[in-house]
Parts: C-alpha cells; structure tokens; sequence
C-alpha cells in the first residue's frame, strides 16, 4: 500500500534558515494526521510543501505515491483549509463552494448541486447566496471546509483552521471535524499548536521544533511515553529530572520525565518499586477538577503534583502551603528521555509504481 | 490635553483654509457665466449661458479637447499596463534592486516637470522624433504609472496573499487565478487609478510645453489664452471645463477605494 | 454522506496556456522577469536614458556666434551657473521656494490638526475630500483664477477696496523685497499664488502624520501635568515635524521647478524653471538649458538630505 503522503529527508530553507530540516514522515491513507509543534517549528511549511506553494530545497515528497516536486497546487490531490479561511469576498458562498468545479470545467447545474451537497454537509443549507462578510467565524470556517471538501480531495491540509474560534465553538469543530474525517474516510493533515486538540483529535501526531520533527506516534503514546524532553514538556506538563537527583531517583543519570498526575502523596507503606522523595509544599493552586500542588525538594528541585479532586469531599484541603511532605511514584512513570530525536535511519526511496 | 472642543481661533483657521482652498475655484464658476465679456471685473454683471455655446462652437477648443482626451486615454492605458504589471511585481518577493526599481517609478513626478520635460525632448531631437502627439503621450504615460502602481500596490498589499494561494489550491492555474481572483479584486482600484492618470495626463502643462511641438492640448490652449485678453469669456468656459474634468476623478477615485488605503497618496503632481 | 473519494486524474486538459502556467510555476524568476521587462524597458529606455542623455549634453559646447551647439565636452556651462546674473536667478527661486514651504506649514498646520484631531466619519471624509478636490484640480486653472483674482478692477482688489484694507495694501507693496506696482505683479502676488497651488500637498502628510498620534499620548502628557498648550508644544508640535517636512518636501520642490506661475503673476525675471525654458527655446543654447536642469536636482538633493534627518520618509 503506498502512503498518502511520504516526505523522504525532505528540507526547505529560507536563506540561511532551516525551516524545515532532513524531515522523513509517512502519513497513511485515511488517518488523521496531526503536526503540532510551536510557532516557526516548521509544521505550516511542511503543510504548505504538501499543498505546493513552497518547494522542497532537498529530499523528495510523494503524495500517493506520485513525486510532488514540481507539481504546481492546481495539478496536485490535496486541498487547503486555511487559518484565516480565504474566502473569495468578492463570491458569494455557493460560487466559493463551486470555484473548484468551475476551475476544473465541471457544469453549471453539476456544480451548484454539489456545492449545495457540500454545504449541506457542513450544515449550512441555505448560505449559498450569502457573501462571506455577512458569516460569523465559525461559519466561514465551515465554508471553507465545504470548499475544499467539495473537489473531493483524497487528503484534507487543515492549517490551525480553529485558531480564530472561541473555546466552546473550537470544542464543538473538533469533534464534528473527526466525524467528518471517518465518514469520508480522505487523510486529515492538521496542524496546530494546540496540542489537546492534536491529541484528541488525531491518530497520529507529529511533533515538530525547529524544524525537525521530534517524535510521530498515536497520542496515547506521545503523552505516556515522550521520547524528547521536547516532547515531554510541550505534550502535557511534564516534571523533567536530570543530573545527580536522577542519579539519586532511578540509579540512571539520564534524564526522565514524570507526569505531575502520577505523582502520589506517600500514605501508608511505599510499595517495592515505588520511588519516594521529599520536600516542602510551597504553593497550592486549586483548579477545579484537580488541585495542583508545587513541592519544592531538598536538592532544590521544584516538583509539580497534580491530584485529581475525585473524591466528593476535597481530600487535598489538610494540605497546607509550608508543610513537609513526602512524595511517591512507581518506578515504571519514569519515562527516559533524550535530549535531542535519534536520528532516523537512511530509507531507501520508496518505488510505488 | 485639548478637551473635545476644538478653539474657536482653530476652528476658523481650519475651515477658513478650506474656503481659501475653494475661493479660486469658485472664481473660475462664477466668471464662466458672467455675461461681460471683456474684463476680470467684479462682481459678476449678470448670469448667461451664452459663453457656453460659444466656447464649443470654436473649431480651435474642440481641437484642443479633442487631442487631449486622445492622449489622455492612451497615456492611461499604458499606464495601466504598466503599473500594474510593475505592481505585481514589486508587491511580494523581495530581490535585488526593488528599491531601485520603486523610486525610478516615483522618480518623474518627484523630479521638476521641467527636468522631465527637457530631457524626453532633447531625446526625442536626438532620435530625430518630431514633437506631436506621440511624443506628448510617452512623457504623460512615464508620470502617469506611478499613480496607477500606487493603487493598485495598495490594494495587492491589502488582499491577503492566501486567497491567490487558495485558488490555485483549488485548482486554478495561474490565468484562472489572475481572471477569476486577482481581477476582480484589483478592478476597482485600476479603475481608480486609471481616473487619476487620466485627470493627470488631462491637466498636465510643464513636460506638455517642451514636448508637444506645435500641437495644442486643452492645457496649452488656455496658457496661450491667457496672453489674449480678446478672448476672456471663452477662455473662462474652457477653465471650467478642465477644472470639472480634473476634479470629478477624485470623487470617483475616492469612493472605489474607500476603506482604509489613502485614495492616491500625497504623490500628486 | 456515503461519497466515494476517487480523486481526479491530477494531469487534466493540457492547454497551452496551462502549459505557459505550468511554467511560470517552476520558474518564478522568469515569472518576475516577464512582469518587471515591459516596464522596466520603458523606464529604462524612455525616462532614465533621456536623463542621463540631458546631464551629458550639459557638458556640450554652445558657439554664441553661430548659436549652434558642438558636442566638444566642457565644463563652462556648469561654470556659467556661477554668474551673478544666472546665481541671482537660483537665489530668487530659492528663496522664494523656502518662503513657500514656511507659509504653506503655517496655514496647512491648523487645517490638518483640525482634520486629524476633532473631525471623525462624515466630516472627516468631507475634509478629505475638500483638500484633495483642489489638489488634483487642474493645476493651469488654478494658476488662471489667480490672474482673474488679483488682475486690476478684480476680486482681490474689490475685496481690499470695500474692506477699507487699500492702504494696507499700498504700505505693503511698497516694501521693499515682496512689493510691486501691483498685487499682480508683485513677489507677494506670486507667493500668495505659489502656496495656495502647493497647500494641499502640504495638508495631507502632516494631516496623516498627527493621525498617527495615539490619544493615549496625549492622555499620558496630561496625566503627567501638562497644560494642553504645553502639550501642544512638548509633544504634539515635535511628532508632527515629520509630516511637515514630508510635505516641505513637495511645496519646495515643486516651487523650485515652476516656470508657469512666475510667467502669469509678479515681476520680472527669471525662476529657474523659466530660464531652462528659454534657454533650450528662445536662446536655443540646449548645453546651458540642461546644466541649469541640474541646479534644482542638486538643491532637491539637498534638501530631501535635510529633511531625511527629520524623519520625512517615514511620513510619507
């Protein structure tokens, strides 16, 4: 089976800068794909080489199986929802819907049937003789879902499409937008720098920093096994231990990664293979679901805790800021870390055909 | 700080100017319906039409206007062209020389119209070009595209990039995208622009002057009136003429592009 | 919605102008080089070579027996600026392009901080418009309702008469300098002209410049104690001195090269402009027309190193 899209060492400079950097990535037909890094880590140029408005300055792109370079975005499988949609202002909705059809020289009464379709599959029956100044946010957002859905792409380039909506309507996209996915069976790539949106939404996420990519794995694996301090710290809260207390915790000096989650007050007996620490409670943040605690170690390090308010009456209120206490986590949370992605092994260039 | 009010002193100043600004203008209205018709007397004696008629009876006006609205419009349309396609060019990717490229296209109607002038003439005499209405357009379509450049480079530069992007992405190659986007787009700041280099090629007098050879635009006529004191009432019509046909435009050129970019800059004349 | 996702063949009709597409695609150098060519051929071509063309024949040799022109290369030309007749020519313009850029700011000041300050929505697009109408009116017409206006038995003179305002008149054009027989023929009916024709050029940069002032600066001053007149001078006064120098930058360079208005209206003698015209038409010496061209280029030159300093180019 070829792979949706395959980028084989693929790097694109701007001058002197790497924006991105000898990246490899296979993304498979029908996933939803997410890359999520912080801003300027090279995920949106990555998803722009996809699209074809940048070109790769080495390596090679394949979009089912086909070598992209040189293929100019109108030749190429994929269309784009944009960040800030670009909606043609001068059209209104259904002639945005239908500009793909028309472009490819579909006719008229073919056309304007399957823009209605596609608005319909956005829920927005009936928006079709509307300009696009006269939407809210979340609709133009649909609208250029419907648009780009319309040419019947088999991948779907999604560039932090949600970035402009507010929580509630962002939650709400969220879900609708993976429905979409799995009715319509196409590859979503996704990027954002959200990344609870990446790890809800996705089956695999790519992380990225500058440039390179740091780890690709589904998100239950990104969060519980990070394989970066990158990672570890940018998915999630992470505590990262390194130097001589690490020495001191796992008998290892190579860093590791705890989850404050993962992180019990010692009550009663230790287990066997439990790790045990203390330090002085310095500050205590409740926020509702969990009670967030900072425990400030003999050795100076600072540990976040986070605990989980489950219990009906609040367990956390008999700590107080101040207090010694004792810590423990079982051996197993200690997740080794690396300070930099191990470098990916040389593959040989794929021959689809 | 000043409080919401302004002073009754600014007030005066301020409004008075704009008065000072029209006073002139209105000048050129009043005496173009004077029924006297020799002297720069006022007030005015009486109201009548009569001028009107006479003025556009007299093969040497209509020759005039004639010849000026032909340059005008050719020298709009190079310069639409022209300026457009330097537009295009300049608006996004950076290169070596752009800088350059800019402040030659700004650079003759930075310059005195009489550098510009003298210089395309002493080309044109060394070329052997006799002075005529060909020559006349070349100097007016060389000012003219700065005008055209400045409208339409600002509105490029306020149409998000991602909408060409967009439509390439769904499909459209680049003639698509320029017929179907880009044009559309751009159509009313062209047009804007295009009024502006007309009203200014219209209007135009000191590079005319040295290459229009023996031909008279509209302009030339009405300095070579002015030595004619015979002729003041039609000369007052003709006046009025030019004053509407250079002033109309930037009402028009005011309303295509309102929202957020100036009109035409200050690169006037 | 059940649909199946087949994909169109990516490579679809293959028209020459796809093809021309394609091609501009690959190739975005050529691209910009298709764009910049036509218009670079005509500025380059047309204007720029006319330029450099006009500086050369500067140096060109002109036979005042023959009244004929040789191109022997010589330096007299731009050396003959330096006559006291052709250097009172240079200084008469200058002086007279200085004064009208001071005047135009004076008058300009209060009608762009009026724009800028306590106009908002219609009555800011009125007054917009109202400087930019006049501006663009045709510059000849202007020139002519001057002479209509100041001309004897005129507007201005009607005015002066029934305002009892004669004797001022008369005292002033009796002074020595901007005087004359009459407001037509006097410096000071050329001045009045020259600024009126350059006003709006400059209104509108320092209008632009005091709309960039943000209200929450002028809240800060006052906040801090100033009064509003000290706010005037301390902080409103020094941040529009960009705008002003921007719009210096058109009223002294437009009054430097004029040769029509110093024809219509004050005495005479020669502007700049009006000796490079008579002596590439008239005289016929071409070789001294276009080094007299070169004098306002240097003195523009000049200033615009000026005003540089002040910050002119960011406010235009």
């Amino acid at each position: 089976m070829t792979h949706a899209v395959q980028f084989t060492h693929v790097s694109r400079l701007f001058g002197e800068v790497k924006a991105v950097d000898r990246v490899s990535i296979d993304i498979e037909d029908g996933e939803f794909f997410s890359m999520l890094g912080p801003s300027g880590s090279g995920k949106t140029t990555c998803l722009r080489l996809i699209a074809g408005f940048e070109q790769p300055s080495a390596g090679s792109i394949r979009i089912h199986g086909q070598e992209a370079a040189g293929l100019p975005p109108y030749q190429r499988d994929v269309n784009t929802v944009f960040q800030d949609y670009a909606l043609f202002p001068h059209m209104n909705v259904r002639d945005n819907v239908a500009y793909g059809l028309k472009v490819k020289g579909v006719g008229k009464a073919e056309r304007i049937k399957r823009a209605d379709e596609a608005l319909s599959m956005v829920a927005l029956e009936g928006y079709g003789a509307r300009k696009p100044v006269q939407l809210s946010g979340g609709q133009r957002q649909r609208v250029a879902l419907a648009r780009a859905l319309v040419n019947r792409p088999r991948v779907l380039l999604l560039d932090e499409p949600l970035g402009a909506l507010d929580l509630k309507l962002r939650e709400q996209m969220q879900s609708e937008l993976k429905k979409l996915q799995r009715q319509l069976g196409i590859t979503f790539i996704f990027v954002t720098h959200d990344q609870t949106e990446a790890l809800s939404m996705s089956d695999r996420v790519a992380v990225f920093n500058k440039g390179r990519i740091e780890q690709v794995d589904t998100p239950r694996n990104l969060y519980m096994k990070p394989a970066t301090t990158f990672v570890a710290e940018f998915v999630g809260t992470s505590n990262v231990v390194r130097g001589e207390l690490a020495q001191a915790l796992s008998g290892n000096p190579d860093a590791f990664s705890i989850r404050p989650e993962h992180i019990r007050f010692a009550e009663g007996v230790a287990a066997s293979r439990d790790v045990e620490v203390s330090g002085v409670l310095h500050d205590i943040q409740y926020q509702g679901s969990a009670t967030r605690y900072e425990v400030k170690l003999d050795s100076g390090q600072t540990l976040t805790v986070s605990q989980a308010n489950s219990q009906w009456l609040d367990t956390g209120a008999h700590h107080q800021a101040g207090q010694r206490v004792t810590v423990r986590w079982a051996r197993e949370a200690m997740i080794a870390l690396h300070d930099a992605p191990r470098e990916s092994p040389e593959i040989a260039p794929c021959e689809a055909h | 700080m000043h409080s919401e009010k302004a002073s009754w002193g600014l007030k005066i100043a301020a409004w008075g100017g704009l008065v000072f600004l029209h006073f002139p203008i209105l000048i050129i209205f009043v005496y173009a319906f004077n029924t006297e018709d020799a002297a720069f007397s006022f007030p005015p004696k009486g109201f009548t039409l009569k001028w009107i008629s006479v003025a556009f009876a007299r093969p040497d006006v209509l020759e005039s206007i004639k010849l000026s609205l032909q340059i005008a419009c050719v020298a709009t349309l190079i310069a639409l062209v022209l300026g457009t396609l330097a537009s295009a060019a300049l608006y996004r990717r950076d290169f070596f020389g752009k800088d350059g490229i800019s402040l030659m296209l700004i650079l003759p109607i930075a310059l005195p119209g009489i550098i510009t002038g003298l210089a395309l003439l002493s080309a044109f005499k060394a070329l052997g070009i006799e002075p005529g209405m060909f020559t006349i357009i070349v100097g007016h379509a060389t000012f003219c595209v700065v005008i055209v450049y400045n409208n339409v480079i600002a509105r490029l530069r306020r149409t998000s990039h991602s909408l060409i992007e967009a439509s390439m992405d769904l499909g459209a190659d680049g003639w698509q995208t320029f017929r179907y986007i880009i044009m559309p787009n751009l159509g009313s700041a062209l047009l804007a622009g295009g009024m502006l280099a007309f009203a200014l090629s219209f209007d135009e007098i000191i590079v005319t002057t040295f290459t229009a050879g023996h031909e008279r635009t509209l302009p030339i006529w009405l300095l070579n009136q002015l030595s004619r004191p015979r002729d003041v009432p039609v000369t007052n019509v003709v006046a009025m003429l030019v004053m509407m046909v250079t002033m109309l435009p930037i009402l028009g050129a005011y309303y295509l592009t309102r929202g957020g970019e100036s009109v035409a800059g200050s690169g006037g004349k | 919605m059940g649909q199946t996702f087949t994909g169109s063949a990516p490579m679809q009709r293959q028209s020459p102008l796809r093809h021309f597409s394609n091609l501009l695609y690959r190739r975005p150098n050529l691209y910009l080089s298709l764009l910049l060519i036509p218009p670079l051929l005509w500025f380059g071509a047309i204007y720029l070579g006319s330029l450099l063309g006009l500086l050369w024949q500067g140096f060109y040799t002109f036979d005042d027996f023959s009244m004929t022109v040789t191109p022997d290369l010589t330096l007299a030309n731009f050396g003959a600026l330096f006559n006291p007749a052709n250097f009172d020519v240079i200084r008469r313009t200058l002086t007279m392009a200085v004064a009208v850029s001071i005047a135009s700011a004076i008058v300009a000041f209060p009608i762009a901080y009026y724009m800028a300050r306590y106009t908002t929505g219609k009555t800011k697009a009125f007054f917009y418009i109202a400087v930019m109408m006049p501006m663009w009116a045709s510059y000849i017409v202007k020139a002519y309702a001057w002479t209509l206006l100041l001309a004897k038995g005129g507007v201005a003179q009607w005015f002066v008469q029934h305002l009892g305002l004669a004797p001022v008149l008369q005292w002033l054009l009796s002074a020595p300098g901007i005087g004359g027989s009459t407001l037509s023929t006097s410096h000071l009916g050329r001045f009045m002209v020259f600024v009126y024709i350059w006003l709006p050029f400059m209104i509108l940069p320092i209008q632009a410049s005091l709309e960039r002032l943000p209200p929450s600066l002028l809240h800060a001053s006052a906040d801090l104690g100033a009064t509003p007149r000290q706010t005037f001078m301390q902080v409103i006064l020094p941040l529009s001195v960009p705008g002003i120098a921007a719009g210096s930058i058109f009223t002294f360079s437009l009054t430097l090269g004029d040769f029509i208005v110093p024809q219509l209206v004050g005495p005479p003698g020669y502007f700049i402009g009006s000796m490079v015209y008579a002596q590439q038409g008239a005289i016929g010496n071409m070789p001294m027309a276009a080094a007299f061209t070169l004098v306002p280029i240097v003195l523009i030159a000049i200033y615009l190193a000026i005003v540089k300093r002040l910050g002119a180019f960011d406010a235009l």
